[in-house]
């Protein structure tokens, strides 16, 4: 489904390449020891490598190598055995060394691939054009006195990676689901948490406009630092609307870079390119090229998990869910180990209702969950409970709709379903006398509608269930009331 | 006795230690009182008698427990500004960081302390480590020993040489007995050759760098600066060592240097690299230099002519390379954390007022230069081709080496120079390097050892460069040349005397 903005001048498409910061997962800094722990007092997490001070020197951390192949390798793509870090120099107060150090030339990460997966059900490949390692800035703190700034280099030489997509995207919606695929990713696999909302990942977004048919990129605009997938999408949307009215009015987009202020819903101009630095890379003689062996990337390679995409086609296939179900399963690994569990039955060789499962997971269970504020992995209802749930369905136990009300009470008090039905006397009325004798008390006080059933009404055969499930307090088994309502009252 | 125990070499400074001919704490003395009556010489930025004096008692007490260190234990040497050290201001020769106190010491002045060396002082140098004369320093330019008997220069105050010319002068003038030098592109063996006394650069690798303000991380490395070639060996063996803390830190063992000692030269082979030759080159060099070659003949060495066929591009290679990386180097004293900071309206304004006062005007051409050779547009043709040169350089001598093992060349094209002499042509300053470069390009150890005298009575040094990490063929050689020199260092009269 393509996104179109409609001009005067005709029909135009936006042109979308993302680059997310990704915070490696690792106790220490890329290149010091120093903490990488979120929090803390300002300065708390400073090693005399981070702060720049004279005649130090960095020491690349391996664990962060490791995860950058893994995060390489999750993405499909090409490991350079040969990578190096260069400075990239620039002068700022948050920046001790007056460079940072960065990949650029020679990247540790080359091409790959990440597959969206659309609400049609339909997916669609991006191209990732390369990941590299980077080191993170300090802070600016300019709201601390009315005339000084203070400087926290807590994140300063925290590792990054840079994860850099081609000019794929073609709609705000993509680009949000581009950025959740990648955090779903980078989560499966444990190189970065993911959580935006603490800055441990960001976007930098590419924007430009063309006229519907042309082949030529027209000049595109960086908005910088964007920190939730909400804000990506509305970045885009304004940013894109703006550069329509710039060509349309017969002016010229100039490439720059911009800032998304969401309060006021738009991007404004951070630096124009007269002002753009002159980055001056040189690889960094403080450190030696990265050199892997094919080996350490296999050995990397046999330890990821399944993969979203991996999981999800086995989804489809193992348990018959629609692309969708199965996409929306596999987008937290939680999520989907919880799902494979409410299938997985304590019978050996036997499997619950998986398609059942999966609706009440993503339909109940995530309802409540949401109402709760709470994940997956700290749900009150326990997976089993959840399965044992669907054996009281599946074996006439209770009704569908007697289940519902039972997942209630186990969300409020996490007790076993079997519990609750037994305790509350839920279990479904499927004695023929039991429910006879209801039947029959009803039509013996209904006289009226009784008669009008008789003169030919039959409609209002609904009205006489309704009364005797009410009087079973649901209990009744509901086929088996309209059957014998159905004798008796043509009797 | 003082004059005695300033004239001693490590070696024997060991020995009578060893013996208890004198303490650590009598050493330390007479070299805390030689500091402080040379001081017309300028050779330290920080005097530090109080330091000394404390490790030479806890020295004399290690060895009344019979623990001793080993060979530098108790030995009073001078540590170059350039290495930060624990709760002493370490100043680089800079304005910008004066009053900079590390609360960290550099690994090599570690080493030095483990090995209960004994620290004097701090000693002056070129601001940053760049020159060849020690007259950047913003705490004054450093004056050599010698003086020249005649000639136009007869009589005047000399340079010692630099960057490392505080560590020479205080060595030649028995301040101390040896001191810590760095050398990227000569900063060790040009100014011992200036002041008559042994500058060992070693293989890029074997000293750590961690702790030394850098200058260009890919030539800077550490090394010993004594009196004799033994001295020298003995000093590095405390220096050398591999560190976790510097990437460019090699994993390699420590030889015991001194045990290469003794064994002359015969079968060795020594090449003289033709293209060793400058324009207005003084015939006493080459001629020095032929006689150096027939000395290690008669030594039972063989002498071999060899090829280095890109020596000429080396200069103008060096003053891309190391400005390029002093640029970056060099962006951390902006102010804001450490050192000088001289406030503006801006943060801009700040970093320009700061690092407009806070750097000299070599220091400053410097980062000029080597932003330059780093922009957009010129990176190319200046310096990927410089990088593209440097492997032909290091090359040329993985060539020669498959046919000698040391090889014999001048240190510099002239003697010490007077002070205020190449200051307003910073193009015949550079010269100054022209042979101490190729091989630190290379990244190989070299030496300079005292040969002889020029026409006017100053000091010329010989240089010999080995393979990589084969120091002891260096030392080996050295010893060789040392003792068919048989240069004498004079004792020159301090101040009061």
């Amino acid at each position: 489904m393509s996104y179109i903005i409609q001009g005067d001048t005709g029909d135009w498409e936006v042109v979308i390449g993302l680059e997310v910061h990704a915070q490696i997962v690792s106790n220490s800094k890329l290149f010091s020891g120093a903490s990488t722990e979120f929090g803390g007092e300002s300065n708390d997490h400073v090693s005399l490598v981070d702060a720049a001070m004279p005649g130090m020197l960095p020491v690349l951390n391996e664990h962060c190598v490791e995860q950058a192949v893994r995060t390489g390798l999750g993405l499909k793509a090409h490991i350079n055995l040969y990578s190096v870090f260069e400075r990239k120099n620039y002068f700022y107060a948050d920046l001790p060394q007056g460079y940072q150090i960065s990949q650029f030339a020679h990247p540790i990460v080359g091409a790959g691939t990440v597959i969206l997966d659309m609400p049609d059900g339909s997916t669609r490949p991006i191209g990732i054009e390369r990941l590299h390692m980077e080191q993170d800035a300090g802070k600016s703190m300019h709201d601390q006195d009315p005339k000084r700034s203070f400087i926290d280099l807590n994140r300063s030489g925290v590792a990054l990676m840079e994860i850099v997509s081609d000019p794929d995207m073609r709609s705000p919606e993509e680009a949000g689901i581009y950025v959740r695929k990648l955090r779903s990713i980078v989560r499966y696999l444990g190189t970065c948490d993911g959580n935006m909302e603490q800055g441990s990942m960001r976007a930098d977004v590419n924007v430009s406009v063309r006229k519907v048919g042309e082949t030529d990129l027209r000049t595109r605009c960086e908005i910088k630092n964007v920190n939730s997938v909400r804000f990506v999408m509305q970045a885009i949307e304004v940013e894109a609307q703006r550069q329509v009215e710039i060509w349309e009015s017969g002016g010229e987009v100039h490439q720059e870079t911009r800032l998304f202020d969401p309060a006021k819903s738009e991007t404004r101009a951070m630096r124009s390119k007269e002002f753009a630095h002159d980055y001056r890379y040189f690889p960094d003689p403080d450190l030696l090229p990265v050199k892997l062996s094919a080996e350490y990337v296999d050995a990397i390679a046999a330890t990821l998990p399944e993969l979203p995409d991996e999981k999800k086609n086995r989804f489809m296939t193992d348990y018959s869910l629609s692309a969708y179900d199965a996409g929306v399963l596999v987008v937290d690994q939680d999520t989907a180990a919880y799902f494979e569990d409410v299938v997985r039955s304590p019978e050996k060789g036997k499997t619950r209702d998986a398609k059942l499962a999966a609706n009440w997971v993503i339909s109940n269970l995530f309802g409540a969950l949401n109402a709760l504020g709470k994940s997956v992995t700290d749900s009150p209802v326990s997976s089993q409970q959840l399965g044992q749930l669907l054996d009281l369905m599946a074996d006439d136990t209770i009704s569908g709709r007697i289940a519902k009300d039972v997942f209630e009470i186990m969300i409020e008090t996490s007790r076993d379903p079997a519990d609750i039905v037994e305790e509350k006397g839920l279990t479904q009325i499927t004695d023929t006398g039991a429910i006879e004798a209801a039947v029959d008390d009803v039509i013996a006080n209904s006289p009226e509608q009784v008669q009008e059933f008789k003169d030919g009404n039959e409609r209002i055969a609904g009205w006489f269930v309704g009364q005797v499930m009410k009087a079973t307090q649901g209990k009744a088994n509901p086929g088996m009331v309209n059957q014998l309502l159905k004798e008796k009252l043509k009797s | 006795m003082g004059n005695n125990l300033t004239n001693l070499t490590i070696a024997e400074a060991r020995d009578g230690l060893t013996g208890g001919d004198f303490s650590a704490v009598e050493l330390a003395e007479v070299h805390n009182k030689a500091v402080a009556d040379a001081r017309d010489l300028n050779a330290f930025v920080t005097e530090t008698p109080d330091v000394a004096l404390s490790a030479a008692k806890a020295s004399d007490a290690r060895r009344a427990a019979g623990d001793v260190r080993g060979p530098m234990d108790g030995v009073p040497v001078a540590i170059k500004d350039l290495f930060c050290t624990e709760g002493i201001q370490s100043t680089a020769g800079s304005h910008i960081l004066e009053g900079f106190v590390p609360e960290y010491e550099s690994t090599v002045s570690q080493n030095l302390k483990d090995a209960g060396a004994v620290m004097v002082g701090k000693s002056n140098m070129d601001e940053f480590a760049m020159g060849s004369a020690t007259v950047s320093s913003y705490y004054g330019n450093t004056i050599n020993p010698w003086k020249a008997a005649t000639g136009e220069n007869a009589g005047k105050d000399l340079v010692p040489g630099g960057s490392s010319g505080g560590s020479a002068s205080a060595v030649a003038a028995r301040l101390c007995l040896g001191a810590t030098g760095t050398d990227t592109g000569g900063s060790i063996r040009q100014p011992a050759s200036f002041t008559g006394i042994v500058g060992m650069k070693p293989t890029y690798g074997r000293c750590s760098r961690w702790g030394i303000v850098a200058f260009a991380s890919s030539l800077d490395q550490a090394g010993p600066m004594t009196r004799t070639v033994r001295d020298a060996a003995i000093m590095l063996g405390a220096m050398a060592g591999h560190d976790l803390r510097d990437s460019t830190s090699a994993p390699v063992e420590t030889p015991d240097f001194e045990s290469s000692l003794g064994q002359g030269v015969k079968g060795l082979r020594v090449g003289i690299p033709k293209e060793y030759t400058a324009d207005g080159m003084p015939q006493e060099i080459t001629d020095l230099w032929a006689k150096g070659a027939e000395w290690l003949k008669a030594a039972g060495a063989e002498i071999i002519d060899v090829s280095l066929p890109h020596t000429k591009y080396a200069l103008p290679t060096y003053y891309i390379v190391a400005p390029a990386e002093a640029s970056a180097n060099l962006a951390r004293y902006d102010g804001v954390r450490f050192g000088l900071r001289v406030d503006g309206e801006s943060l801009d304004d700040m970093y320009m007022n700061t690092r407009g006062e806070g750097f000299g005007e070599e220091v400053q051409r410097r980062v000029l230069i080597g932003t330059y050779v780093l922009s957009a547009g010129y990176y190319d043709a200046y310096y990927v081709k410089a990088q593209k040169v440097r492997t032909r350089i290091a090359g040329d001598f993985n060539a020669a080496f498959e046919d000698v093992d040391v090889m014999l060349a001048p240190t510099a094209p002239s003697p010490a120079f007077a002070i205020g002499e190449k200051m307003d042509d910073p193009v015949a300053m550079y010269l100054n390097d022209v042979f101490t470069v190729p091989a630190s390009l290379a990244g190989l150890p070299a030496m300079s050892v005292p040969a002889g005298l020029s026409a006017d009575g100053l000091p010329l040094g010989l240089q010999l460069i080995a393979r990589p990490f084969d120091e002891l063929t260096l030392f080996r050689a050295g010893e060789a040349l040392e003792q068919a020199a048989g240069f004498d260092l004079p004792i020159f009269s301090g101040g009061e005397d």
